[in-house]
């Protein structure tokens, strides 16, 4: 069962979503997400509306998955509503003993969710409908001018495909180490929170040296295997750009042209 | 031609107690020498501690002799200049199966050596399919490593080798926590890579039965190389064996117990087979 555990949020079906370029997915939701906080008016908003309807439409991903991660930051979309709403200095619509709601402060929280609402969809779309593997190989490529910089870009990506591959594997000897200590009277149930984070050191100590003997050996064989960072090596499933992945950076171009126009009117 | 040399390889390393001071010097490999060549099967055999897995990791340049030289393919393994071209053409499968594929999907897997070495992209997926068919895993290709069992993932281990189109192959146990239908399946890959491909293989075990079909057998015990010969001259010195505390295959067991009763069975009987053949002609006679 915990081998079912997907990372991230992959949906899987096939869309021009999903077969386009990852570091045109990357690229699009950052320039998505930087439109959203340029607009000035509603005009500008009823147009990324679109924009994102339309995309999730290519997606065919159903609609009540993008959703779910809006549940995660409800609460937070309620504590930034409230605090616009009744503590932005403005001329007072309604006053409600001490609080007033201003007209300013109504509009600042209305465009404060709609934004987050957006942006949290928006990325949705994009963990959505590319494979963490897919992300990590487009941050690689994207991230190559940090090179210079001294940022080990590869080596960064490499630590996040090898942790990726190693989650289900940890996550079941979790698992068995747990059933182990139980077995041996070990109590992970009862007991205030502290008692319940002293119970998890059985656990967690076992976990830890088994990783790092993981690690170990992982890394003899990735040396056996001639691995010797990212200097020449080649690429099995190299990134390429195809036709439709202009075609997407041609329709963000027009996006963000159009958003500019409007939003700023 | 000898693909594999060892010539008086000793290895020692260096106990330390919590303080870190020396407590003693453990000589893992003492005085070995081998020689390996193209095409041949080699079996390396030894109870836990005998020192077999540490001369196996001298075979890739992953540990270097403390005295003496190790060759692959003529050239020192002490020599750093080589140390790629060394770890291409002397591939190695580890014992766990997990802790050695490095890719999200089978496919990706096998790819990571080509990859490392700088193979051009085309290539890679060549060598991808012919070494996924050479193990017969081409149809799990797709497959997440984590959904398939203890033999299978072997396989893709020693797929993954395969496709570095190394000179020999040296496998450290590979079998030695599967359950006994994944060791027959590894067993019977890295036969067919013998049998067929003519690939060099070094398979190091403590499991009897899989030496039957290697063509020179090395047993270790203490560091030392303690017997050598083709599996029927090792298996026909039971006394010895047992002393070395390894488990005599039952077959070869029993003919050699009836043996010494006074029963004239040749020495050296591998497989049931073998067996049933010569007690036949035992009766016939």
């Amino acid at each position: 069962m915990l081998r079912d555990i997907t990372i991230g949020q992959y949906y899987q079906t096939e869309s021009v979503i999903h077969r386009l370029d990852p570091r045109v997915k990357l690229g699009g939701t950052l320039l998505y997400i930087i439109s959203l906080f340029c607009f000035k008016n509603i005009g500008g908003y009823f147009l990324a509306a679109l924009f994102l309807a339309i995309v999730i439409r290519l997606s065919k991903v159903p609609f009540k998955f993008m959703v779910k991660g809006m549940r995660a930051i409800l609460f937070l979309l309620l504590i930034t509503v409230a605090f616009n709403l009744f503590l932005t200095p403005g001329e007072p619509l309604i006053t409600l003993w001490k609080l007033h709601i201003t007209k300013e402060g109504l509009w600042l929280a209305f465009t404060m969710a709609v934004r987050l609402s957006l942006l949290i969809v928006g990325s949705s779309v994009m963990t959505l409908t590319t494979t963490p593997n897919h992300l990590t190989d487009g941050m690689e490529k994207m991230l190559q001018p940090l090179r210079i910089f001294k940022v080990p870009v590869h080596e960064v990506a490499m630590m996040m495909s090898i942790a990726l591959r190693f989650i289900p594997i940890l996550l079941e000897e979790t698992d068995k180490i747990m059933k182990a200590q139980i077995a041996r009277g070990a109590d992970f149930e009862s007991g205030n929170l502290i008692k319940k984070a002293k119970a998890l050191v059985p656990l967690l100590v076992p976990l830890f040296i088994s990783a790092f003997r993981r690690a170990n050996d992982l890394a003899m064989a990735m040396e056996a295997r001639c691995y010797r960072g990212g200097e020449g090596r080649t690429k099995m499933k190299p990134l390429i750009y195809h036709k439709r992945d202009y075609v997407a950076y041609i329709c963000l171009g027009l996006y963000m042209v159009v958003s500019i126009v409007v939003g700023r009117l | 031609m000898s693909i594999i040399k060892a010539k008086n390889v000793i290895f020692e390393y260096i106990r330390r107690d919590e303080e870190g001071n020396v407590e003693g010097i453990n000589t893992a490999v003492n005085n070995v020498s081998l020689d390996v060549k193209q095409g041949e099967f080699v079996a390396i055999l030894g109870h836990n501690g005998s020192g077999k897995s540490t001369l196996a990791k001298h075979l890739n340049a992953i540990l270097y002799p403390t005295e003496g030289t190790v060759w692959v393919d003529g050239k020192d393994t002490s020599d750093d200049s080589h140390l790629w071209d060394i770890r291409q053409n002397a591939g190695m499968v580890f014992q766990n199966p997990d802790n050695q594929i490095i890719g999200q999907v089978v496919e990706e897997d096998v790819g990571f050596g080509p990859e490392n070495m700088g193979v051009p992209t085309r290539e890679i997926w060549e060598r991808v399919e012919e070494s996924l068919k050479a193990v017969g895993m081409y149809k799990y290709r797709k497959h997440s490593p984590n959904r398939l069992s203890g033999g299978q993932k072997q396989r893709v281990s020693i797929a993954g080798v395969l496709a570095m189109h190394p000179k020999c192959i040296v496998l450290d146990e590979p079998t030695a926590m599967l359950d006994p239908g994944g060791r027959k399946e590894v067993i019977r890959a890295i036969r067919a890579l013998n049998d067929v491909e003519g690939m060099t293989v070094i398979l190091i075990t403590h499991y009897m039965e899989e030496i039957i079909h290697a063509d020179r057998v090395f047993v270790m015990d203490d560091g030392k190389v303690a017997m050598e010969g083709t599996p029927k001259e090792i298996f026909s010195r039971v006394e010895e064996l047992k002393a070395l505390r390894l488990d005599v295959p039952c077959v070869t067991l029993l003919a050699y117990e009836l043996q010494k009763r006074g029963i004239p069975l040749p020495a050296g009987i591998l497989t049931g087979e073998e067996f049933v053949e010569a007690l036949q002609t035992v009766y016939k006679g």
